[in-house]
Formats: C-alpha cells, sequence, structure tokens
C-alpha cells in the first residue's frame, strides 16, 4: 500500500486513542479535585499533573496565566493551540481520514466523522460540570466505536496492521506518561505508608488508565503501590501495560514483515523491548529506578515508533 | 431568440405534442401516466441516493450538503441506436485525426507546412509544449480521454461545440446517474433496452493498461495522480481510482530516480508505469514547468522523455482543444484521415482575419465570442443577452487584441423534457461522450454525460451556472 | 579575448535537504566568435551528474546527490575565446521555429503603459528592425533604472515597467516584451559579462537579450549597458525568459531554511596569462 496511506492509517488511530487518554485523565482529576481537602482533593495539585501528563505546561503558559479546573480542562480539552487537546485530536484523526478514505470501512469513517460533526455541540460552548462530564463519556465513547469498528469491519491486512500498530505505540507512550508524572506516589517514604491521601493517589492513577476492578481481579489484595506499576508496566493481561502493548506490536509488525517478507530495524527494536519487559521483576525495577526505566521506556517507545515511520511510512 | 429549438420528445415546435419521436414513445407514456407528486418524491429519493452511494463524495470539502449537489434530472435523455452508431463514427474519426494533429505538430509538422493550419497559431500557443519535440510518446497516441462536447440543433444536425483534450471530467456524474436511475425506475428500463455505462471504469483501465511502456511487466502499475483532496474534482479522482482499483496518488507519494518513476509504498519503492493524471502540464514537473509547483513531481518530464512511464493524456495536448485551433478541426480532419468530417463545427469566425474581425464588430449583439487559451482572461461575451454597454466594453478588448478571440453564432440547442418547479418543461441540454483512445482500440461507452440548463430559456449547461445533469440512454434497438 | 570563469554556487540547509535535484544550464556551446576551450563542473557532493538537450538547445545537466546533503557546492570554472561580432549571433544550436519567440511568457507579461512605449519606438524615426532595436534597447533603461540585484527578485515585465527601475532580469524582459508586441521575435540569454574596468570580482551572472532581425538572424542586445553584446560576453543559455535559461534550478524535499552564496570571477584573459 502507498507508505501515505499507511501514514494516515497510523496516526488516525494515534489520535484516536490520545483523544480518549485525556479524557480519562481529565476524569479522574475531576474525581480527584472533589475529594474533601483532607483526602488530598481541592489543593490544584491534580490539574498541575494532568497538565503535565496530557499536555505541554510550556504551551500552556502562553495561553494561560493560572492552573485550575477552568485553564487545564479549556487547553486539554478544546485549545486549538494544544495540539493534543481532544479537539485537536478528533480534528487531525478525522483529516488523516478524510485523506484515505476508500481505505477505510464505511463504519469506521462514520465514527470518526460523525465525532467531529458532534463535537461541534461541544467546542466552543460554555459546558458546566455535568455537560463536561458527559462531553468526556463521549469522548470515550468515540474511540470505543471506532476501535470497534475497525476490529469488526476491516479487512486483516497490512491496512488493519497499521491501525492497530498505531493505537498500541500511543497507548504504550500514554500509560508511560502517567507513571513519569506520578512514579513518586509509588515510591516509599517517610510519611505514613497507606495512609488515605496515598490511597486515592494510586486509585487515580488505576483510574486514570481504566484498571479500578481490573487490579483487584488480577492481584485479589488491597491496592499497593508496587503493584500498581506491575499492574501498569509488565503485566500482559493488563491491556495498557507497557508488556500488552507490546505483545501487539510485535505480533502485528511481524505479520507485516511475513507479508511483505522483510524484517527490518522496528521488527528487532520491538522485540527486544517485549523480550525486556517479560524478563522484568517489579522489584528489580524499583531497586534500580522505577523513574529511570519509565523514562528510558518512554524514549525506547518513541524510538520503535520512529521506526515504523522510517521503515514505511515515508517510503 | 425567435427560433424554436428542436426538442428531442416532441420533434419540432414543444407545443405540438401529437408529433412525439419514436424513441421517445414509452418514455413519454411514462410521463403522462405519471403524477407530478410521484416525480417529487423520487427527486427527494435520488437525493438521498446520491448522499449513500456517493458517500465517497459527499464527505469531501467542510461544506458538505453544498459540495455535491450538481442538480440531477430524473428523466433521462433518450439517444437512439442509428443517432449513436452517427456519432460513435464521428466521435472516433475526430479523435484519431486530433491524435494524428498532435503527432504531426510534434514531429515533422506536414500540417503547417501545408498551410492547412497557421503556424503562429501553434508555435505562440503556450499550450503547445516544445518539449514534447524531442521524443515520440508511445504508440503515437497523446489524446487518451476526451470528453468531446456535443450539440443538437435538428433531427439530424449534430455540432461539435468543444474538444476537451486535456483532463475531461465529469465521467463520475455520468456513472453515478446511472446508478441512481437503476434504482429508481426499475420498470423503465425493463421497458427499454439501454446500452449499459457500467463498464467504463474496465474500459479505461484497459485503455491505461494498453498503453504500458515497454520496460512495464505484463501487469503494469497504473497509478491516478490526484492535485490533492482540494482540488474541485477531487471526488472524481477517488471514485475512479476506487473503480479502477488503482491507488490515487499525489505527488508527495512519487520519486524519479535514474529517470524511472516510483510510488513510495510501505514494501518500498514501486516502479509506475502509466500515470493517469488529473493534473495539468503546468503543474506536472516544477523543474520543467511553473517552478512553484508543489502538485507535481521533479523529473518527471525527463522519465517520460526517456519513455519509462506513461502520461495519460501525453503533456502538450492543450493545443488540440484550444479555441482557434478548433476552428480549423474540419480542415485537420481532412488533412489527417483523406475524409470529409462526420461531425461539423459550429460556424467559427476568427477574428485574427479582417473580413472575419469586421463581421463579428458589426454583429456582436447576435454572436458568442469565446477567448481563445492563452490570451489574458478577458472572458466571454453572450451577444444577446449582454447590455449595450457591456458590448462596448467588450468591442474595445476586441479591437486591442483581435488575435485573441473567436466567435460563434448563437445556437438554439436542442431540448429535453426535464422536470423543474412547475413541472415537466423542455431545457436546453449538451453531450459530453467520453472517448477512449489505447494501444489497442477506440472504445465509447454509449451515451456520456448530458447536461441540462434548468433555467427557463437558458443556453449556458455549465453546473457553476445553473445547469444540472441527466442519465444519457443510448437505446440498443 | 580569453575569458576565464570561475563560478560558485554555495547552497546550505538547516537539516539535510532530501530528494534534490540541481537543474544545471551552465555550459556554453560553440558558436561564431564563441570558442569553448575548456569547461568543467564540479560539485562538493557525490550524485550523478547527467547531461542532455533541452527544448532550446541548451547544454542542461542534471545533478541529484547519493545522499541527503547539507550542503552543497556547484563549481563551474572553464575559458572561452570570444570574438567581437558586433552582436550578431551567428551557428547556434536552434531547435524552435522563430514564430515560438513571440510567445507570451508570465515573466515577459506586458501591461497597456508598456505596449504604448514599444509602439512610439517602433513608429518613431526608421522603421529598419536593426534601427528600431537600437533605439529600444537605449530607450529601456531610460524607462527602467537598472539596478543590481539577486535574480530572484524578477518580476514580470509591466510590473518592471510600472517601477521605472529593476534588476538585469527586469530589464532585460522590459525589452523582450516591446519587442514582441511589435512582432520581433525576442529570446533572453543568459550568461556572464567581464567588467570594463577589469577587475575579475563580479556580483552574479549577467543577462540580456536577442531578437530576430530579417536577413541578419539573431542579434544581441543588452538594455542593462546599451550596447551589443562584444567579446567580453559569453553567451551561456537561451530561453523565452529568465525562468528558461536560469542558470540553476532545483528542488528538494525537506531541509529547512536554504541559505545561498555566489563567488564569481570572470577574467579577462591577459590578466590570466600573466599570472
Amino acid at each position: 500500500m502507498l507508505s501515505r496511506t499507511a501514514d494516515n492509517l497510523f496516526w488516525l488511530s494515534r489520535y484516536v486513542e490520545r483523544a480518549d487518554f485525556v479524557a480519562r485523565i481529565l476524569d479522574a482529576a475531576h474525581r480527584f479535585a472533589s475529594l474533601p481537602t483532607s483526602y488530598g482533593g481541592g489543593e490544584g495539585n491534580e490539574w498541575e499533573s494532568a497538565l503535565a501528563s496530557a499536555g505541554d505546561p510550556e504551551a500552556f503558559k502562553t495561553h494561560y496565566s493560572a492552573i485550575n479546573a477552568d485553564t487545564v480542562c479549556d487547553f486539554l480539552a478544546f485549545s486549538p493551540h494544544n495540539p493534543s487537546s481532544i479537539r485537536s485530536c478528533i480534528e487531525a484523526a478525522r483529516e488523516n481520514a478524510r485523506s484515505v478514505r476508500t481505505a477505510l470501512t464505511t463504519e469506521m469513517w462514520d465514527a470518526i466523522n460523525g465525532a467531529w460533526l458532534e463535537l461541534r455541540n461541544y467546542a466552543g460552548k460554555d459546558l458546566n460540570r455535568d455537560e463536561f462530564g458527559r462531553f468526556l463519556d463521549w469522548v470515550k465513547t468515540v474511540s470505543l466505536t471506532f476501535d470497534g469498528s475497525a476490529f469488526r469491519t476491516m479487512l486483516r491486512n497490512d491496512a488493519f496492521w497499521f491501525t492497530r500498530l498505531g493505537t498500541a505505540i500511543e497507548r504504550a507512550d500514554n500509560t508511560a506518561r502517567i507513571l513519569d508524572v506520578k512514579y513518586q506516589i509509588l515510591l516509599p517514604h517517610d510519611e505514613k505508608v497507606g495512609g488515605s491521601l496515598d490511597y486515592f493517589q494510586w486509585t487515580t492513577i488505576l483510574r486514570e488508565v481504566s484498571a479500578f476492578n481490573a487490579y483487584h481481579w488480577v492481584y485479589r489484595e488491597s491496592i499497593k503501590p508496587v503493584l500498581v506499576a506491575d499492574l501498569l508496566m509488565l503485566n500482559k493481561q493488563m491491556p495498557r501495560s507497557f508488556a500488552n502493548c507490546y505483545g501487539v506490536i510485535v505480533e502485528y509488525l511481524d505479520l507485516i514483515a511475513d507479508a511483505y517478507g522483510r524484517r527490518g530495524p522496528s521488527q528487532r527494536l520491538a522485540g527486544n523491548m517485549l523480550a525486556k519487559l517479560e524478563g522484568e521483576d517489579i522489584n528489580r525495577v524499583f531497586a534500580s529506578g522505577l523513574h529511570e526505566f519509565v523514562e528510558a521506556f518512554i524514549a525506547e517507545n518513541n524510538g520503535v515508533g520512529e521506526a515504523i515511520v522510517k521503515q514505511y511510512l515515508v517510503g | 431568440m425567435a427560433v424554436t429549438a428542436f426538442d428531442e420528445m416532441n420533434g419540432i415546435g414543444v407545443s405540438d405534442s401529437a408529433a412525439v419521436r419514436d424513441a421517445y414513445g414509452q418514455l413519454k407514456a411514462w410521463l403522462d401516466a405519471t403524477p407530478p407528486e410521484h416525480f417529487n418524491t423520487r427527486r427527494s429519493q435520488a437525493e438521498l441516493l446520491f448522499r449513500r452511494i456517493g458517500i465517497t463524495f459527499a464527505v469531501y470539502g467542510d461544506n458538505e450538503s453544498t459540495e455535491r449537489l450538481i442538480p440531477f434530472d430524473i428523466i433521462p435523455r433518450v439517444i437512439t441506436k442509428p443517432e449513436w452508431s452517427f456519432l460513435e463514427r464521428g466521435l472516433k474519426q475526430r479523435v484519431t485525426a486530433i491524435n494524428l494533429f498532435l503527432k504531426d505538430i510534434y514531429g515533422a509538422q506536414e500540417c503547417i507546412k501545408a498551410g492547412i493550419i497557421p503556424a503562429d497559431l501553434v508555435y505562440r500557443n503556450a499550450h503547445y509544449r516544445m518539449e514534447m519535440r524531442s521524443f515520440r510518446v508511445p504508440h503515437d497516441l497523446y489524446v487518451h480521454i476526451a470528453g468531446i462536447d456535443i450539440v443538437r440543433t435538428g433531427e439530424n444536425d449534430f455540432f461539435v461545440l468543444e474538444d476537451n483534450a486535456r483532463i475531461p471530467s465529469g465521467v463520475s456524474y455520468m456513472l453515478e446517474n446511472r446508478e441512481v436511475m437503476l434504482r429508481l425506475f426499475p420498470d423503465l428500463f425493463s421497458k427499454h433496452r439501454v446500452a449499459p455505462v457500467e463498464n467504463y471504469p474496465d474500459a479505461l483501465l484497459a485503455t491505461l493498461r494498453s498503453l504500458a511502456p515497454g520496460s512495464a511487466t505484463r501487469d503494469p502499475t497504473v497509478v491516478l495522480l490526484t492535485p490533492g483532496r482540494y482540488n474541485s474534482a477531487f471526488y472524481e479522482h477517488s471514485f475512479l481510482a476506487d473503480k479502477l482499483g488503482v491507488e490515487l496518488v499525489e505527488a508527495s507519494d512519487l520519486f524519479t530516480r535514474d529517470d524511472v518513476v516510483y510510488m513510495r509504498t510501505t514494501e518500498g519503492p514501486r516502479k509506475v508505469d502509466v500515470i493517469y493524471r488529473r493534473l495539468d502540464d503546468d503543474f506536472l514537473d516544477p523543474l520543467v514547468f511553473r517552478p512553484d509547483s508543489v502538485l507535481g513531481v521533479p523529473g518527471l518530464m525527463n522519465a517520460y522523455e526517456r519513455g519509462s512511464v506513461t502520461l495519460a493524456n501525453a503533456v502538450g495536448t492543450g493545443i488540440s482543444d484550444d479555441k482557434a485551433v478548433y476552428s480549423y478541426m474540419p480542415e485537420i480532419v481532412k488533412f489527417f484521415t483523406g475524409e470529409e468530417p462526420i461531425l461539423h463545427n459550429v460556424p467559427t469566425y476568427r477574428c485574427r482575419e479582417k473580413e472575419a474581425f469586421a463581421y463579428v464588430m458589426d454583429n456582436l449583439s447576435e454572436l458568442v465570442v469565446k477567448e481563445v487559451n492563452g490570451s489574458g482572461g478577458y472572458g466571454m461575451l453572450v451577444g444577446p443577452h449582454a447590455s449595450k454597454r457591456e458590448i462596448d466594453d467588450f468591442a474595445r478588448k476586441l479591437k486591442h487584441a483581435p488575435d485573441g478571440f473567436i466567435a460563434q453564432p448563437t445556437l438554439s440547442l436542442s431540448t429535453c423534457p426535464t422536470f423543474v418547479a412547475s413541472g415537466v418543461a423542455p431545457r436546453h441540454v449538451d453531450l459530453r461522450p467520453f472517448v477512449l483512445c489505447g494501444a489497442d482500440q477506440i472504445r465509447i461507452v454509449p451515451g456520456g454525460l448530458t447536461r441540462v440548463a434548468l433555467k427557463e430559456g437558458s443556453l449556458v449547461v455549465n453546473s457553476s451556472q445553473g445547469g444540472g445533469t441527466k442519465d444519457t440512454w443510448v437505446l440498443d434497438a | 579575448m580569453r575569458i576565464r570563469v570561475v563560478h560558485e554556487t554555495i547552497y546550505t540547509y538547516e537539516q539535510p535537504a532530501r530528494g534534490l535535484v540541481q537543474v544545471l544550464r551552465m555550459t556554453p556551446r560553440d558558436h561564431d566568435g564563441q570558442y569553448v576551450r575548456s569547461w568543467r563542473i564540479d560539485t562538493t557532493v557525490d550524485g550523478r551528474l547527467t547531461a542532455r538537450e533541452d527544448g532550446f538547445g541548451n547544454l542542461v545537466h542534471w545533478f541529484t546527490p547519493d545522499e541527503p546533503a547539507e550542503a552543497l557546492t556547484i563549481r563551474v570554472t572553464g575559458t572561452v575565446d570570444t570574438e567581437d561580432t558586433q552582436g550578431v549571433v551567428r551557428g547556434t544550436v536552434e531547435r524552435l521555429p522563430d514564430p515560438f519567440y513571440l510567445r507570451d511568457t508570465d515573466l515577459c507579461a506586458a501591461n497597456p503603459d508598456l505596449h504604448i512605449f514599444a509602439e512610439r519606438i517602433a513608429t518613431e524615426g526608421d522603421g529598419a528592425p536593426l534601427a528600431l532595436l537600437h533605439r529600444l534597447m537605449h530607450a529601456v533603461p531610460e524607462a527602467v533604472a537598472f539596478e543590481p540585484g539577486p535574480a530572484a527578485n524578477a518580476v514580470p515585465a509591466g510590473k518592471a515597467f510600472e517601477a521605472g527601475r529593476g534588476i538585469c532580469q527586469d530589464l532585460t524582459h522590459v525589452f523582450i516584451a516591446a519587442a514582441r508586441h511589435i512582432g520581433i521575435p525576442a529570446r533572453y540569454v543568459a550568461g556572464y559579462r567581464a567588467r570594463d574596468d577589469g577587475e575579475a570580482a563580479v556580483e552574479a551572472p549577467h543577462g540580456w537579450a536577442e531578437a530576430l532581425v530579417p536577413n541578419l538572424g539573431w542579434v544581441a542586445f543588452d538594455p542593462c549597458f546599451g550596447m551589443s553584446p562584444s567579446d567580453s560576453y559569453i553567451r551561456v543559455a537561451t530561453g523565452l525568459d529568465y525562468l528558461g535559461a536560469a542558470p540553476i534550478r532545483g528542488s528538494r524535499t525537506g531541509g529547512g531554511t536554504e541559505t545561498l552564496d555566489v563567488k564569481l570571477r570572470v577574467e579577462q584573459g591577459r590578466a590570466a596569462i600573466q599570472s
């Protein structure tokens, strides 16, 4: 297929995934902000960390003077100046979809074009808390519909594989960004461990990746930071974990390599990454430095993304 | 205008409904038997269908509701088999002559030496591309896809109004109109034996493949090159690429290396053999033509000259559809085919000639004056519809540069029954058949695109000025 | 006269430029009064350099680097022996019919004032084409003052005429547009001109016009200096306008901002022999 077509499909799914991620970050921040102060809520830190996880704080500063619920929500949800705002993501996704209209199934096109049309009902309006909540729910539905229609209707060929690759690379990056901002609260520290503040912060992390219920199913014990980190990074059952994302990436890169009869740097890099994640132990990660591990992962995941772009998408 | 137009359903004289022409017998009966509400319902259904079938059309452009809606008229235009056979022979002859003419003016230039056409008309024309003088194109074919605009003024009177030999558009409407009619009026089709048009994409692909250069494999790679999705005809490019099953490429998808054109694919560079380009000459290669073109492929012309890739249509075909050259077409057809032209030209006054110019200046109010290519964008004058002031203004421009203009009498185009606000009424039509010229044969899908001027009395069928389209039925028996 | 040319065009790109193609019309051909003793094109980057002829009969080199390049210098060196032919150009490679040179182009597009100017020169005085063209050559710099500047700033002839000043390309385009308007085929010539004061360092290549005079053939006119080119001129390429004869046309993808530097020496022979 044309490199440009593959590139559009790859970025189309990345943007849809990113919109979903930003919606989840905002949802979690709202939840945390509504907690009583004694539980750590209402202090404003959640907006700073939402901004750090899902946006570019430097870009934010050029357009807003203060960090609070209103400004961060506006910046992350609707700002045209933020290339990763939900609005920018949906617009970019639709623009990519439009370029490869004939490579998409009607259902996929309807999902993304419908979202783009409906966005007008939200963007630029003064939404109250409830309406904003409905907006975030709607964004999550968009990604579900899009993903579902891709899964249910696309031919299983390279077009589908590049779509999946975009989603997986973006997911891995998103999960890593949360950990990059919040790793400190997972580390053991002097304060009374297991206090209510920590508990709510840990659960916030889980909610951001919709893994609050999953945690209990997987570990069947009370929430412990080491296990939260394990779930998000090394646990292959968890769809947003590093390990799961890399399982997906390796699978589809292999399918592409088989179909084209050629392997290259992206297969090699992704394979190395999967092997590393599979051979890793969470206690060892904590011992050798959680933050360093996450930072290295972000860089290497970017490297895999770039390798895919170079090997397939620019031609 | 006092002249009564020829009505294709009723023959001469619109009011004389007793003398229905044979071809329209069934249709007339159907029109009489169908209550007007029914037409209204069908028309809204047609619109819905266009949105659905034409989903690939409607989605482009942010103004989607206004984008596609070139009005569609649900009453088909009927052409009989003998009429079509005549047109078909005429079209083949004309396009054959155009190709021979192009081969000649980029080669031996016999027709100039023989005085068939003035040298400066060719050489001074910007569409005459000197780059094409140094090599021969595959199979000596320049125009592979032509859209010849034909008007009718009487039972047996057909004229060529214009030869579109660069990148004629509109074929997607022909295909979609038929698709919609088949869904809306299956019973009408059962009463007529209508020649199919659905095989056009196959015919086009066969034509394009036949033009592949010798270096191509047995399964040549054909692509459709579009200026991109901001082009007004992008939906057609996308529609055709989809129907042909070929990649729809933009310039950035192509590159050249060592005089070979490649397409960037996920499996690495792939050699391209035939480019159906929907991009004007000027933009094709920024190193040879307009340097500011970002829509073109640097080095494309080198690859073309070396014969590693075929462009359809060839570069430099614009010279043959220039309005000044048009006026010489009857002589050109005679010179190159040795036959009398089957299809006639509309009588044309060349303002570059003294006598003609004097006549035109004296009769501006009755003539249509058109500028020839590359003469500076002064537009055209439709004498009978122009004010005294407009005529005076135009006369000044004309006097300043008579070489840049031709004039034609206002033709009374034939009319066809059309469903308009007041009911079924006659409206003026023209016809654009699409002629495909391959190395193996000339293919013409029966019919073409009928354009209709929806305003009463209007002769302007262009969609930008209130024109619509109709399905065109060539009866098989 | 023996003229030695050293012409360096130095490109630098912000990032490595991919898909670089440079089309070079930088090689003179022999004709009466011009004999090319030696001529070569060198590049600082490895790549393919292929020669071909364009529709006008110019020698054109296509240069495509093997790898993305951060910088590229195109260096032209050569020696040409010239004779003064009083501007008459004979023995050139001619590929196109004469009426071709009456064609309008974007850069030679006139405006009504320029048309009036051309008609006035045609009707005032001797109607013989040669005399008329000489009058035109002297009238152009009076109407459009010559101001040296980079060729990239060239504007359509009508605009330059309106502005009343322009670079050598502009004056040449005005001359060509006027000649064509009164029915005389004319073309653009790109080349080099040795300075009258013997100074070898020259700011830029030069451009002038040629017009077709019945029974005489192509005759060169330099409206910038108000003279018919002499033996201090080297004629390199012709075109309908500057664009068609430009020494370098290029294209690339990526690379960011491009900076361009030109170093040019046009040395008159005697100095070269003495050294």
